[in-house]
């Protein structure tokens, strides 16, 4: 009988050298840890002098700062914040204004985006050279213009706040933004988001369960009756038995502004709109480029198979181009954010505008305060990228590629 | 993208450059024959360009002093204009010798940024400037009013103060520029528009009708103005400080443009000692002796120079009020130049 295959000598040594000097051997080590010890010697100088000079000019340094109250009120917080707490909330405050924009802009750019694309791709002359326009003349403008433009636009369409147009006395625009009622919990609601969250963790087992019956048996199962009744009829339910979840606080008018009610800023719409709007375009240049990727014998196919258009391109295109759309769709995504500091231009409060802006002039620690917000940005966009790989890496999967 | 810049530029400076504390900047100016002064973007009255690119304005005179001193020529100035939030940064890291920007003196501006103020070029203090149509008549009738104003400086702090401590609420809106925050104004973003006061009136003649808009009456901070050097070179400061002092020194001794030349052939000893016809003063402060003689010829005595640009000869036309020498009530006064 055969012969046991001889094991090859252990080459751990080998495969050390290999990796770390090429082919260069040894010798690639040796010039890899020298040039590695002459770059930390260089940061090293280039902080310890800065530190050196910095104190020489009395400048003050650290981060020390961060602990003093900062005094100054910014118009949109999604925590509370006055005047009275510390720089390093204002910190935190920026980081979310700055966090609400991107979830938001990239929200509805992706779907401008993809809209546009399906657009220009579609076979009526009109649509199609509709979608070819917005992709012209929006990506061709420079984007602080046009977060200018709908800035200004938006202002100067709407009225004062005591002629604001009012939809049912319950909302009301005007130019210091859209005024809705606002939410107040009530005792109810523990029960209700409960009842809710339970709902959907049921429907999500409910669907998984049918979709391995479908694929594994070939058993088609009618959910919806089940799904439906979990979603709404549990926590209706739950509604009767614990009263209303939440009751509305209407705003009013009183002095000058709406008091009461939720508000949304015009700074806030505005560049969420700029913002998305000048995205779309590329990202509808990107999911156009990823669909006509895909071989035109599959758009055939589908409809020989008498599939709608709309249902070919869902189930068959669409998941194929993805793998071509993610990995530029990530740097859009990534400008997108990086871009949203040009709110400072029109007074939206993010994390450039009050913390790179105000906390550093009232505080003057240029170094510590750049480096902070550096690294906020650095890090969302490694976050944002590192979430697009795993979305691509499962989409690949799924294609067994 | 200016604001990484600097604070790159500052980061090098401090990082690379290991003589930055004992800087000699007179000795540079010289050497470079170019005065690089940080001014505003462009307020009326204390730094603005025309039409031909020329600068005037109360600050832009302090660097035209500056610039005759040291350089005898009022001319030779490299003028870089400055966001309230990138000032301190410019001068830090060198890119500006002097600040001359309506910057209020504050102890923690004083103590943390590494420079120091010369001197107050104009005694102001922070208002409001509403619609005449809200029929608005004090600033304690502003609560829950939305108020526009300029981001990284004093008046946003003292606009946080004021508001809390008249238990008020109101919405702010911080803009990068001065001329933003207007604009947000005009357009109705915001009910009210706060800045210290001079800046008001400024701002005030940029509107499309300043007759539809009143300055309130309450002035809710002291807002002294005036320029920063860096810290750490005594001499550039000493000239600075002088500079500023000679201009009102010679409003007080009635030394005008005019008449300076007269002056200079006059026998009156502080005369001579202040016009360098006697002692050697001047030289002293690292300068020549005819220091105060290129001052005045260049922007005239500090009375000269404030009606030209903010008093009555302006289209401000604001009175001299705590501005005046104090021979005349006001707070304007020099130590003796002897």
């Amino acid at each position: 009988m055969g012969v046991e295959a001889r094991k090859p000598p252990p080459q751990l040594a080998l495969k050390l050298r290999r990796a770390l000097g090429g082919k260069a051997g040894w010798n690639g080590v040796a010039v890899q840890l020298v040039f590695g010890a002459i770059l930390a010697w260089i940061a090293y100088e280039i902080i310890s002098n800065a530190r050196t000079n910095l104190e020489t000019q009395h400048i003050a340094a650290g981060f020390g700062f961060l602990k003093n109250s900062a005094s100054f009120d910014v118009n949109q917080t999604l925590i509370s914040y006055s005047g009275s707490d510390t720089y390093f909330r204002v910190f935190v405050v920026g980081i979310l204004n700055t966090l609400l924009v991107s979830v938001v802009g990239i929200f509805f750019a992706t779907v401008i985006g993809f809209v546009v694309a399906l657009c220009r791709l579609s076979p009526n002359w009109l649509v199609s050279r509709v979608g070819g326009l917005y992709v012209e003349a929006i990506r061709n403008l420079p984007l602080l213009f046009q977060i200018l433009f709908w800035y200004l636009a938006v202002l100067a369409a709407l009225p004062a706040p005591r002629q604001s147009v009012s939809i049912f006395s319950a909302f009301f625009l005007n130019n210091r933004g859209v005024i809705v009622p606002s939410p107040l919990a009530q005792p109810g609601l523990v029960p209700f988001l409960a009842m809710l969250a339970l709902g959907l963790v049921a429907s999500l087992a409910l669907r998984s369960y049918a979709r391995r019956a479908l694929f594994a048996q070939g058993r088609a199962i009618r959910i919806w009756p089940y799904v439906l009744t979990l979603l709404v009829g549990l926590p209706l339910v739950t509604m009767l038995v614990f009263g209303l979840p939440i009751t509305f606080e209407f705003p009013q008018l009183k002095g000058f502004n709406f008091a009461g009610g939720a508000r949304i800023i015009p700074e806030l719409v505005a560049l969420t709109v700029g913002l998305s709007t000048y995205t779309a375009a590329f990202i509808a240049e990107i999911v156009r480029a990823g669909i006509l990727s895909v071989h035109k014998g599959q758009m055939e196919a589908g409809s020989s198979l008498g599939l709608s258009r709309g249902a070919t391109l869902r189930l068959i295109v669409v998941p194929q181009a993805m793998r071509v759309i993610v990995p530029p769709l990530t740097n859009q995504y990534l400008n997108l954010t990086k871009n949203s500091s040009l709110a400072v231009a029109i007074g939206y409060p993010d994390l450039v505008s009050v913390f790179a802006g105000t906390a550093l002039s009232q505080t003057g620690q240029a170094i510590e305060i750049i480096a902070m917000t550096m690294g906020v940005y650095l890090l969302t966009s490694l976050v944002t990228s590192a979430i697009m790989s795993v979305y691509g890496w499962r989409i690949s999967r799924s294609l067994g590629a | 993208m200016k604001r990484v810049t600097l604070a790159l530029s500052l980061a090098l400076a401090a990082g690379l450059s290991a003589q930055a504390a004992d800087a000699q900047t007179l000795k540079t100016i010289k050497d470079r024959g170019m005065l690089s002064c940080g001014v505003s973007q462009g307020l009326p009255g204390f730094s603005s360009p025309d039409d031909k690119g020329n600068w005037t304005g109360l600050d832009v005179d302090v660097c035209r002093a500056i610039a005759a001193v040291v350089l005898n020529d009022p001319t030779k100035i490299k003028f870089v204009p400055l966001s309230a939030k990138d000032r301190f940064t410019a001068l830090q890291s060198g890119e500006i010798d002097v600040l001359s920007r309506n910057t209020t003196w504050t102890v923690s501006r004083d103590t943390s940024l590494g420079a120091n103020f010369t001197g107050v070029t104009y005694y102001d203090g922070q208002g409001f400037m509403v619609k005449k149509s809200l029929k608005v008549n004090s600033a304690l009738e502003l609560n829950s009013a939305s108020v526009c104003v300029q981001t990284g400086t004093t008046t946003e702090l003292n606009l946080a103060d004021y508001f809390k401590a008249n238990n008020m609420k109101y919405e702010v809106i911080a803009f990068g520029t001065i001329d933003e925050a207007v604009k947000a104004y005009e357009s109705g973003r915001c009910d009210v528009f706060t800045d210290d006061s001079s800046g008001l009136y400024a701002s005030r003649l940029k509107l499309t009708n300043p007759a539809d808009h009143i300055v309130l009456p309450e002035i809710i901070s002291k807002e002294p103005l005036g320029p920063m050097v860096r810290h750490g070179d005594d001499q550039w400061f000493d000239v600075v400080k002088w500079t500023l002092f000679a201009m009102v020194t010679a409003e007080e001794l009635g030394i005008t443009q005019k008449n300076v030349d007269e002056m200079a052939k006059s026998d009156k000893p502080e005369l001579k000692r202040v016009l360098g016809t006697d002692g050697n003063l001047g030289e002293q402060l690292g300068l020549t002796k005819d220091w105060v003689i290129r001052i005045v010829k260049a922007v005239g005595n500090y009375g000269e120079s404030f009606d030209r640009n903010v008093g009555a000869g302006s289209p401000l036309k604001i009175s001299r009020g705590i501005n005046s020498l104090w021979t005349k009530g006001g707070l304007q006064y020099a130590p003796p130049i002897r």
